[in-house]
């Protein structure tokens, strides 16, 4: 609904990171507007009379009042397309290397209008072959494709909303963004235009089918995650953690070595640095599951904390409906956002500026709804069109408390819509236990549906594995209680021995290094051979001890050191290997066994 | 642009004066407030609501007489002049000399707002700078380009450690044609920290290589708001202009969140944390991520803060922020400094986080990641040992206690304690192990059983 231009809209306030705009009779909610001369982008938040309050986001510095404001009838939208992927965006999807092309300047300026997608390249588009002239065609039905990276195919879908009947659709060829590729007649006899990018208003969910419930396991490679705290494809998850805890590598590691096909990672608020080493190293980097760069299947939204803190609030938007796109064509797809915290600073700071009635700690008292209204954007569904398909979107975002806190209300309300959390903990972090994941208080809904498909992957024992490290893990904390006070030598033997178990638990298998070349991602086979060994281990010695061997004696056994070392000095091609481990347990506890009486 | 006068205010309140009934005013413009017979004052425009101008002056609106003052509005931001010439002189906040030079004249000027650094266009740091402090090369360890606080307390050799620090740091293999400068940001300080920090510079002869800041603990607050902004912006230009590499030291940030805080509340702004505004961690990000390297300039902003933690609260907003906006912290702790230990750094709370890529084999020597890490995991283990003991004695401890509490021990006592003398990496990292050395094999789970035979000639001479 282009808006007529003979009204004229100026400027009558100026304050913060918003304006107040007078001189139409009516404004649109959410509609974006073109702010002063230099025509900074901005979108109306709030509407009294003939008033509009808009929410700019780039700088105000040398705005003045009675400065024009020009409405475009159009929302804060995505540009949807082939050219996302490998890609950097700001928070309102400018792409910054070509904002760094346009302005040959290391610095971003104001008032800058780029595409998104390039509109000069030429993509190679196949049509679908199912589809004729005459066909009735609607929302999410695939037209064709183009082949976007190496790794990811990128459907050409009918946008949503959209049906009517084919016209027509082009051949085999070579096309730019904007090129017409297909034309409907709807049934209000209304031609359209379709071309391989469409527009969506980023704070509206894109539509789907049906949700489903979620089934398979996203694979991290992590094995804290993927055995003890495992979330599914389409799952949710916070972590939270003060600084220092290393939210930002773990977020890193699972943009790594996620088994998603997609991946959107969010940079909200967070260090500029850190985006440049996200930049500087996926593309080095090799997809363990594909074997093409990790740039391929990832794409990056960078509006790090000294940029205008409206964009950040539109970012976590911005991302969430790139990475609906991706799922509509029928992907798994990873968001992750680092972090909702700042996100959630930036609505309290907007709020501030409208005077709004703060609640807990200043933030407005719609926090938690927006929280929920985002985190309910994740899910496993079944898309729109034919053919039929299904996608899938993991949230995983940071969460900084302050003074690392987790009752404040951002990890207080995020704990409400989000089903696992990987709380990290400093004291952990401090002796540089990473990822700093504390067990104790760390949860995962997801396991009744893990185990499910752990049977059927022939995992069965992954279940009772787990339970059997839990409880190690949590009798030690309770031995280590009392070793506090009395000393461990006072402890019984087989209480020793727990608490030897469980420091191989938490060295050799909880400690993950992300900068070692073969523990940064450990298979699924080899997470669960090394619980297998653990275990193995705990079981024979239990014996032993129980028949009078001195704990001594198994503390020093070389096969300690053997396990706590297995998680880097194990090829992850070679794990075969592991089964030479499995003997010299063996071994070892035999010799020991002959000693004190005890056979086999 | 085109400049407009007014003449009188209609509201005068703290820090704060409103003009009403003028137009064509920006927003963030820079003004100047005319008195008959005193010095002008300087202001910038926080707010427009139609034709009420708000504005903050920087040096307060004690004696301003409602009807007798006239402003001066310039239609842009502030801007600084700039120039090579800067380097060796000392200014105020506003860029006016308090050395009894003249003024920097230039036809170069920037706003001392800055820009945000495209993140396509930063270089990501990996330079090792050597500051010939155990405790900071070894095992948090700094490079160019990185922003790094020192979280101290009241009364703890912070400004000493920063003082080291001038005077020792070092990058390995650095071209010695490299231009350098240290650029310093005084935030609220006191007559006697301003006097150290001056002699530091003409001891260790820096003196001809600094640009000096000045905002003392009795100037005005509003004007340390704008303290940082106008030495980093003089950063910048020296960095990204001029190719030098340069060490901006701020201090004291808590100063200056203080100030913030004041300015805010005059604003009846919405408090959050203990009354600091809840733009506090974007009004740090826009100060702090101006350290850094770009692309296509020869010269990088390192920036070292210090930040005195209100009552050691490492939680208290100030640090929290800016930790989770800094690459790391130096912690210094008040135990340690009561032991007698200097540097008093707490070598596990402390962290770098761009260490892990300026390590290691082409960058300090091959051991050196593993080797760290078993230091701060024996070192940690040592502690617990020591709490241990606390309650127990330290005769129920049994022998692999002991071992590992007499390790952290030693660590504290040799390694962290050097003193204020310059110790290099390589010896850092060789009495890491001679430390090491001490403890039986079987902990040495960090490293390498090559490096531990490289390494540990006489393995097992203290333990049985």
């Amino acid at each position: 609904m282009p808006q007529s231009t003979k009204e004229r809209a100026r400027i009558v306030t100026i304050k913060g990171s918003t304006v107040e705009v007078r001189g139409l009779s009516s404004y649109r909610m959410g509609e974006i507007t073109y702010v002063g001369e230099e025509r900074l982008i901005g979108e109306i938040i709030e509407i009294e009379r003939d008033f509009a309050t808009v929410q700019v986001y780039e700088p105000l510095e040398g705005l003045k009042i009675n400065d024009p404001v020009h409405l475009t009838g159009k929302s804060l939208s995505a540009e949807l397309g082939p050219g996302l992927l490998s890609n950097i965006f700001d928070g309102i999807q400018r792409p910054l290397e070509q904002i760094k092309k346009a302005t040959s300047s290391s610095f971003i300026q104001r008032g800058i209008h780029i595409n998104a997608l390039d509109r000069h390249k030429k993509w190679q588009f196949e049509p679908s072959k199912d589809l004729t002239k005459g066909n009735l065609v609607k929302g999410g039905d695939v037209l064709g494709f183009v082949q976007e990276t190496e790794t990811i195919k990128c459907n050409i879908l009918v946008p949503p909303n959209t049906n009517g009947e084919l016209l027509s659709i082009q051949d085999k060829g070579e096309f730019k963004i904007t090129d017409p590729i297909a034309e409907l007649e709807g049934s209000d006899k209304k031609k359209k235009e379709l071309t391989l990018m469409h527009e969506w208003p980023v704070r509206v969910a894109r539509p789907f089918l049906k949700k489903l419930p979620v089934s398979e396991p996203l694979v991290t490679g992590q094995r804290i995650i993927d055995m003890f705290f495992p979330i599914t494809k389409g799952g949710t998850a916070a972590i939270p953690g003060g600084f220092g805890t290393g939210k930002t590598i773990l977020q890193h590691q699972l943009s790594k070595w996620s088994n998603a096909d997609v991946v959107v990672y969010i940079g909200c608020g967070e260090r500029g640095n850190e985006m440049t080493e996200v930049l500087r190293e996926f593309p080095k980097l090799v997809d363990p599951h594909t074997q093409n760069p990790l740039m391929d299947r990832t794409l990056l939204i960078a509006n790090v904390s000294n940029m205008p803190v409206a964009a950040r609030e539109a970012s976590i938007y911005m991302g969430i409906t790139m990475a609906e796109f991706y799922r509509d064509q029928g992907y798994s797809v990873l968001l992750t956002a680092d972090s909702t915290s700042r996100w959630a600073e930036a609505l309290r700071e907007i709020a501030g500026q409208l005077e709004e009635m703060p609640v807990e700690e200043g933030y407005p008292a719609y926090l938690g709804a927006r929280l929920a209204n985002f985190y309910e954007r994740a899910g496993q569904v079944v898309t729109l069109g034919a053919p039929y398909r299904e996608g899938s979107i993991n949230i995983t975002a940071a969460v900084s408390p302050p003074g690392g806190d987790f009752s404040e209300p951002v990890t207080a309300n995020t704990k409400r819509f989000v089903k696992t959390f990987w709380g990290l903990d400093s004291n952990l972090a401090n002796r540089k236990h990473f990822p700093s994941i504390n067990w104790l208080n760390s949860y995962s809904g997801y396991i009744k549906i893990i185990e499910e498909w752990a049977l059927e992957a022939n995992l069965e024992d992954w279940g009772r594995y787990r339970q059997e490290m839990f409880t190690i893990l949590q009798k030690d904390d309770e031995l280590q209680h009392i070793a506090e006070l009395i000393g461990s030598k006072a402890l019984p033997a087989d209480e020793q021995l727990i608490i030897l178990v469980a420091e191989i638990i938490k060295e050799g298998f909880l400690q993950q290094n992300a900068f070692d070349k073969i523990d940064s991602f450990c298979p699924i086979e080899k997470q669960m051979k090394m619980m297998k060994l653990m275990l193995l281990f705990y079981n024979r010695a239990e014996v032993l001890i129980k028949n009078g061997c001195p704990i001594s004696l198994i503390i020093s056994l070389k096969t300690v050191q053997i396990l706590k070392r297995m998680k880097e000095d194990i090829q992850n091609d070679n794990i075969i290997k592991m089964n030479k481990i499995e003997d010299y347990i063996h071994t070892d506890m035999e010799e020991l066994g002959s000693k004190y009486g005890y056979k086999v | 642009m085109a400049r407009i006068t007014v003449s009188g205010v209609s509201e005068i309140r703290g820090p704060i004066i409103i003009i009403e009934g003028v137009t064509g005013i920006r927003m963030g413009e820079y003004l100047e407030v005319n008195l008959p017979n005193k010095p002008s004052r300087k202001g910038r425009v926080l707010a427009i609501e139609e034709e009420r101008v708000i504005i903050l002056l920087y040096q307060g609106t004690y004696e301003l007489e409602k009807d007798e003052i006239e402003t001066e509005f310039f239609g842009r931001t502030m801007q600084l002049f700039v120039a090579e010439d800067m380097i060796g002189r000392v200014f105020n906040s506003q860029g006016e000399p308090l050395d009894g030079l003249p003024s920097i004249y230039s036809d170069e000027y920037r706003d001392i707002n800055g820009s945000p650094i495209n993140p396509t266009s930063r270089i990501y740091p990996r330079d090792y700078i050597e500051t010939g402090i155990s405790s900071i090369d070894s095992m948090n360890t700094l490079v160019r380009g990185q922003k790094l606080p020192i979280f101290t307390g009241a009364g703890l050799p912070n400004n000493q450690l920063i003082g080291q620090i001038v005077k020792q740091a070092r990058i390995v293999g650095a071209d010695s044609e490299d231009k350098f400068a240290i650029v310093f940001g005084a935030m609220g300080l006191t007559m006697d920290d301003y006097i150290y920090f001056q002699r530091l510079f003409e001891e260790t002869g820096t003196l001809n290589k600094v640009v000096m800041y000045t905002n003392l603990a009795s100037d005005s607050a509003a004007e340390r708001l704008i303290t940082p902004r106008v030495a980093l912006t003089t950063a910048e230009y020296l960095a990204f202009d001029k190719g030098y590499h340069v060490l901006a030291i701020l201090s004291d940030i808590t100063n200056y969140c203080q100030a913030l805080r004041e300015i805010s509340v005059a604003l009846e702004t919405v408090p959050s944390r203990k009354g600091f505004p809840g733009y506090m961690y974007s009004d740090l990000a826009s100060i702090y991520e101006r350290a850094g390297i770009i692309e296509d300039s020869q010269g990088s902003i390192t920036l070292i803060a210090n930040l005195t933690m209100p009552n050691d609260d490492i939680t208290h907003p100030i640090p929290d922020l800016t930790g989770y906006i800094t690459e790391g912290q130096i912690i210094l702790d008040r135990s340690l400094h009561n032991r007698g230990i200097y540097p008093p750094i707490d070598v596990l709370g402390s962290l770098s986080r761009l260490m892990k890529d300026g390590i290691g084999e082409g960058y300090t020597r091959k051991d050196h990641p593993s080797l760290s890490n078993q230091l701060y995991a024996s070192y940690a283990e040592g502690l617990d040992k020591r709490r241990l003991a606390e309650v127990i004695g330290k005769k129920e401890l049994n022998r692999r206690d002991q071992i590992l509490y007499e390790f952290a021990d030693k660590f504290e006592d040799n390694f962290v304690n050097q003193g204020d003398v310059y110790r290099s990496n390589e010896d850092s990292l060789n009495l890491g192990w001679s430390l090491l050395s001490n403890l039986p094999e079987t902990e040495l789970t960090k490293v390498s059983e090559d490096l531990i035979r490289e390494h540990i000639h006489n393995k097992g001479a203290d333990s049985d």
